[in-house]
């Protein structure tokens, strides 16, 4: 059969391997807490974990022993301040975790490289910084054309990307509204691609809006349903940003007692995602919702025949 | 910061209807926002550019494009975006575009009239570190990094800079160059942008809680205005070097009724960024 809809337990324990390189995309809109959280309850090891904005996902990770590298643009909890959990291992003479550090569009041209299959990318970005001496990968090339210096980026391929996204078909053709953030060019630049959804819709629903598709199911291996798996993070149009959490994470994660508490009553204290939502109650969970909808106008495709 | 003296009304004759008191956090968001007149296309930074940026689009520049690096050309927030990624900086927006479109299309093409990025740390020519205090290998203080602050200081058409002011953050030495100004000189700069091809001419405003500062034809910073309350001497003891000042220093007018009303009721009311 071709569905490959399987549980986020079967689809963790499957596709992500000790040592990976994983890359949870998803630019502050569709973060997979859910598949996080999933990497972290089954004590996956060793990980390099890439993401543009690391955000609480990998602060969680980091403190919950999954990690030994993060290649990254931008490093904080937005809105609110510092990941204490990635500075406690990242600060001062005992720093543990290794780091590989970019800018925005040095990342996205990575997952581009990747995806694509080329060599490098060439981008106008990091002249006269002081990046490239912090990260030797980032490197001056000349044009072949001769008319000046760009920076090159090496490409990036994850071993497993996850991504979230509003719906998919059972074979994996994924739909997504609201920021792309570079979801599309991480799928294509993976080995493996996990996608994850608010709702499982049938192809033909698919086929009626081919437009929105940003990943077809070629590239994706498993298909997991897991309504409210971003949150904290928001999905446009189902649940808004949690903002509340986001702050709350700030003292919990000062505290590496407090965090691991945390770990321990919201990762490995519940065994899914719907278990989770429940624990966080119909209240919290409604208040997210946005305040009216907002459809999109209908454009019409025709028929021809 | 615990010195945001909420500064008193000038006191003019009797009878006039008594201007509201303010911050000095509000007074650096009103002037950055003022500063964005005229302005077409705007590259909105995280932290204080977003509140700036939102507080000129309801006032001197109601037809501001705002960008968004999240991938988002045209926003019209109802809300003040609690991140650069809010769902409301999409809802009516003009185009909702990749991460690679937009730094690829819209800013590495040159369509950004004025790149808002805040700092942690910045030098009399304008250069920014947001990377690390401290040795990069081993840091006193970890920070956020780039995001596209390096690439919008290189391609956005200029860049304006806001943040507060303290020995710490104005300093004679960034700890890390993140996003290149006037490096070491106007002219030098001048020259190496030109070779190198960039689009970009590089900082021209830097808002603080103090005052207002451009950019002199060597590319050193210059306060040309001081915020209503804040003193000469202040500006001295909240920068690593000797400041250069106009010779005709002005006092930024104070935040009206409305400028206060939105910062308040619309954009802020719990007081992220002002308080």
């Amino acid at each position: 059969m071709s569905s490959k809809v399987a549980s986020m337990r079967d689809a963790v324990a499957d596709l992500v391997r000790d040592g990976d390189t994983v890359a949870i995309e998803g630019f502050t809109h569709l973060i997979s807490f859910a598949a996080g959280h999933e990497i972290i309850r089954q004590r996956k090891r060793d990980l390099t974990l890439a993401r543009m904005t690391p955000d609480l996902i990998y602060d969680q990770m980091v403190a919950g022993g999954v990690a030994r590298k993060l290649v990254f643009s931008w490093l904080g909890n937005p809105g609110v301040g510092g990941l204490n959990a990635i500075r406690r291992v990242t600060e001062g003479p005992d720093a543990s975790l290794e780091m590989e550090e970019y800018s925005h569009f040095g990342m996205v041209a990575r997952y581009t490289a990747g995806a694509m299959n080329l060599p490098f990318f060439p981008l106008r970005s990091y002249f006269e910084t002081d990046l490239p001496k912090a990260n030797p990968l980032i490197r001056p090339i000349e044009s072949p054309y001769g008319d000046g210096t760009v920076y090159a980026v090496p490409p990036l391929r994850p071993d497993v990307t996850v991504i979230h996204a509003q719906r998919a078909d059972a074979r994996g053709n994924t739909q997504v509204w609201g920021l792309l953030g570079c979801q599309k060019e991480a799928a294509f630049a993976a080995d493996r691609v996990i996608v994850v959804v608010e709702e499982l819709v049938d192809e033909e629903v698919i086929r009626a809006d081919p437009n929105r598709t940003i990943v077809p199911g070629i590239v994706v291996d498993a298909v997991v349903v897991e309504p409210f798996g971003a949150h904290p993070s928001y999905v446009q149009g189902h649940y808004d940003r949690d903002n509340r959490f986001y702050r709350d994470w700030d003292p919990i994660s000062r505290d590496p007692a407090l965090t691991q508490a945390w770990l321990d009553e919201w990762v490995h204290g519940v065994a899914s995602r719907a278990e989770y939502a429940a624990k966080l109650g119909e209240e919290r969970v409604t208040s997210l919702r946005p305040s009216a909808p907002a459809p999109s106008g209908v454009v019409d495709y025709g028929t021809y025949r | 910061m615990s010195e945001q003296k909420p500064v008193a009304a000038a006191e003019v004759g009797t009878g006039a209807p008594a201007a509201p008191a303010f911050s000095r956090n509000e007074m650096m968001i009103v002037a950055a926002a003022r500063e964005l007149a005229g302005q077409r296309v705007c590259f909105v930074g995280v932290g204080l550019p977003n509140i700036a940026v939102n507080l000129a689009k309801r006032t001197v520049s109601p037809d501001l494009e705002l960008v968004y690096e999240a991938g988002v050309f045209g926003a019209e927030p109802a809300r003040l975006p609690l991140s650069i990624g809010d769902p409301t900086i999409v809802t009516g927006a003009t185009a909702v575009t990749s991460m690679l479109e937009l730094f690829g299309y819209y800013l590495q093409r040159g369509l950004i009239d004025v790149g808002f990025l805040g700092a942690a740390q910045i030098d009399r020519f304008g250069n920014i570190n947001t990377t690390v205090i401290g040795d990069y290998a081993h840091p006193k203080t970890r920070l956020p990094g780039s995001g596209g602050a390096c690439e919008i200081a290189i391609n956005a058409r200029q860049v304006f800079v806001i943040m507060r002011q303290s020995a710490r953050s104005f300093v004679e030495r960034i700890d890390f160059r993140t996003s290149p100004g006037n490096l070491g000189g106007a002219e030098n700069a001048a020259r190496i942008r030109r070779e190198q091809g960039w689009l970009g001419s590089g900082p021209s405003v830097v808002v603080t809680d103090l005052g207002i500062y451009h950019f002199d034809e060597t590319g050193e910073m210059r306060l040309d205005s001081l915020h209503p309350g804040a003193t000469l001497d202040e500006v001295r003891a909240t920068m690593g070097w000797e400041p250069r000042v106009a010779s005709d220093l002005a006092t930024t007018p104070e935040p009206t009724a409305e400028e206060l009303r939105l910062i308040r009721e619309e954009l802020d009311p719990e007081g992220m960024y002002t308080k």
